[in-house]
């Protein structure tokens, strides 16, 4: 039961959250004051951002069940919502740089604001370990993201892309909450620690235990778009505005994966604390089957439809289709390895995905295409730009030396320390497959029109260095990654209390 | 004959599968939310029928009103998404907005 010292304990490690709501009524407010700036909301978000970045970092170590275990404060989720955090920073930078946001607004206040109620959404679910929590906290994060991507809502397809989010999002959190009221009645409990008792004293019909399993994963799976709950991506990536498609790609992926595991380790399985042994399952289902094929088919039609894109925005959208079949490889394992392979691949998976489209939204700004034919003689037009694209293409492929080859390294690594061989095999056919479609860009850039006649494009120095920014860690962190390697393994341990 | 947690169960399974059906066959937009509407309350009367039979704590009325509140949420913002694609496309026929694919 709750009582007043919990209370008190609560409230102080909710700080970071409190930040955000704070920072959500100021860009408001400010917004409606300064009239005369049109970004005033977004540079108020950074510094909320900032602050609630300190008080995330001044929770290190904290290991606790929160309002009478609503949330959990441990070190896996500030590890992931620190990657949140991290990517909402820099998609509010990208946006100051985003012609397509400032041509079709006056005021850019409410999409700051949005943004900033979004990753408050994140934050709570990376934390929930209630089943009404996950779901309140699904639905804050999703009601933003939908007025988030349709925007700009004279473009058509802006608008397109915002219904058929609405629609796939409202059908999928309405079959996950069907799912969450056949498991409250299973078990009694909404709570994942008493569910999880409960699973562990108790017998309990397998057949409505796995389709109510099932069916709370659609609502997972719609936020990491996993097959067969993929569908809204390629047109909501397509049609929302580029800050917003990287956005989704990146922050709503890690916020999904972040409640899958959770949901799985402090939910369904007996969990053994400080050891890597994989978990122990629940309810005689096979998880780790379910997990695995959902992987493999996720990232074999992601590969396989990215082939022939010729959009760049919809290519990125069936690339990160299969970039979540990878992370969902090492989910599958559900071991403390394959948590700590899903952190690495997250932090590399942040940088060169949220650079490669950065690059996309700046040749989008210059050439108004994001069309694949646009990056001919790209090498030439703007040789800065094409060299980072080649790194982050070449790093979401996963080659060596770059930081994507560390991400898959471990997440393979993790898959075959557990003796899942065929899955491994599975992943790396997809990545040599992925290799055509990526390479296709790059031959574009540098094989394409050399001899063009087609002018240099200028790009303003701040963005060419927003650009490195991303790109040098990329190729760093692919020689130098023991922190990053350090910080993942000591953030496996999601907290099950007792 | 006394009516129990089955019966309830029935209904909200009934409903589920009616609003599913509903979401996938029909065109108009607020058909489909309509739709929508069905499976969420479907899920409220389980929640409300285990917490009354099953002899469980107060937790599933309170699960119930959080439902309620976030689908009014959701369709407030739904319906103002399917008002603005009336502005850009002068129809709300689902099947008929489909400029992007591939």
């Amino acid at each position: 039961m709750m009582d007043i010292s919990d209370l008190v304990k609560s409230i102080s490690l909710f700080k970071p959250e409190t930040t955000l709501i704070v920072t959500f009524l100021l860009a408001m407010m400010f917004d409606m004051a300064i009239k005369k700036s049109k970004n005033i909301a977004g540079y108020i978000a950074i510094a909320g951002l900032v602050i609630a970045g300190f008080f995330l970092f001044q929770q290190t170590g904290a290991n606790y069940k929160a309002f009478a275990s609503l949330l959990v404060v441990d070190s896996f989720g500030q590890f992931l919502k620190f990657i949140i955090l991290m990517s909402s920073l820099i998609i509010i930078i990208f946006s100051f740089f985003s012609d397509e946001l400032h041509n079709a607004h006056t005021k850019l206040g409410e999409y700051y604001t949005l943004i900033i109620g979004m990753t408050f959404g994140m934050f709570l679910l990376v934390g929930s370990a209630n089943l009404i929590m996950i779901y309140v906290a699904i639905e804050t994060m999703s009601i933003s993201s939908y007025v988030l991507a349709g925007y700009t809502k004279e473009v058509k397809r802006a608008s397109e892309a915002s219904l058929k989010y609405v629609i796939f999002g409202a059908i999928s959190s309405g079959i996950m909450i069907y799912g969450i009221s056949m498991l409250f009645g299973l078990t009694g409990s909404l709570n994942l620690f008493e569910i999880n008792q409960f699973l562990a004293a108790n017998k309990v019909a397998t057949l409505p235990l796995l389709l109510s399993g099932l069916m709370i994963l659609s609502g997972f799976g719609y936020k990491i778009s996993a097959v067969p709950f993929h569908f809204w991506t390629p047109d909501v990536y397509e049609g929302a505005p580029v800050t917003i498609t990287a956005y989704l790609s990146v922050a709503s992926k890690a916020a999904g994966f972040a409640v899958l595991l959770r949901f799985f380790k402090t939910g369904l399985l007996d969990s053994i604390p400080g050891t890597s042994e994989a978990w122990q399952l629940l309810g005689n289902i096979d998880w780790h089957y379910v997990i695995a094929v959902l992987a493999v088919l996720t990232m074999t039609l992601g590969n396989l439809v990215a082939l022939w894109q010729t959009n760049m925005k919809r290519l990125l959208a069936y690339s990160s289709i299969a970039h979540a079949g990878y992370l969902m490889m090492a989910v599958s394992v559900m071991n403390d390895n394959g948590v700590s392979a899903v952190l690495i691949y997250f932090f590399f998976y942040m940088l060169m995905n949220l650079g490669a489209f950065f690059v996309v939204q700046l040749v989008a700004n210059k050439l108004n295409s994001e069309d694949i034919e646009e990056y001919n003689g790209l090498g030439y037009r703007s040789p800065v730009l094409a060299v980072c694209m080649t790194v982050f293409l070449i790093s979401l492929t996963g080659l060596p030396p770059t930081s994507g080859f560390i991400g898959k390294l471990y997440v393979f690594s993790s898959v075959i320390n557990s003796g899942y061989i065929w899955l491994a095999i599975v992943g790396v056919l997809n990545s040599v497959v992925s290799l055509y479609y990526y390479v296709k860009i790059i031959r574009n850039m540098y094989l394409r029109d050399v001899e063009s006649t087609k002018s240099k494009l200028v790009f303003s120095p701040i963005t060419i260095a927003i650009v490195l920014m991303l790109a040098i860690p990329s190729l760093l962190f692919g020689v130098y990654f023991t922190p990053i390697v350090e910080w993942a393994n000591y953030s496996m341990n999601i907290f099950v209390g007792n | 004959m006394e009516i129990g947690l089955t019966h309830y169960l029935v209904i909200s399974a009934i409903l589920f599968s009616l609003g599913l059906y509903g979401i996938i066959t029909r065109k108009h937009a607020i058909m489909v939310l309509m739709g929508l509407e069905l499976v969420l309350n479907a899920a409220n009367i389980n929640f409300i029928a285990f917490a009354r039979y099953g002899g469980m704590n107060i937790e599933g009325h309170i699960a119930a009103i959080f439902v309620i509140i976030l689908a009014a949420a959701e369709a407030a913002i739904a319906l103002a998404i399917v008002l603005n694609i009336y502005q850009n496309f002068r129809h709300v026929n689902v099947d008929e907005v489909d400029n992007l694919k591939g």
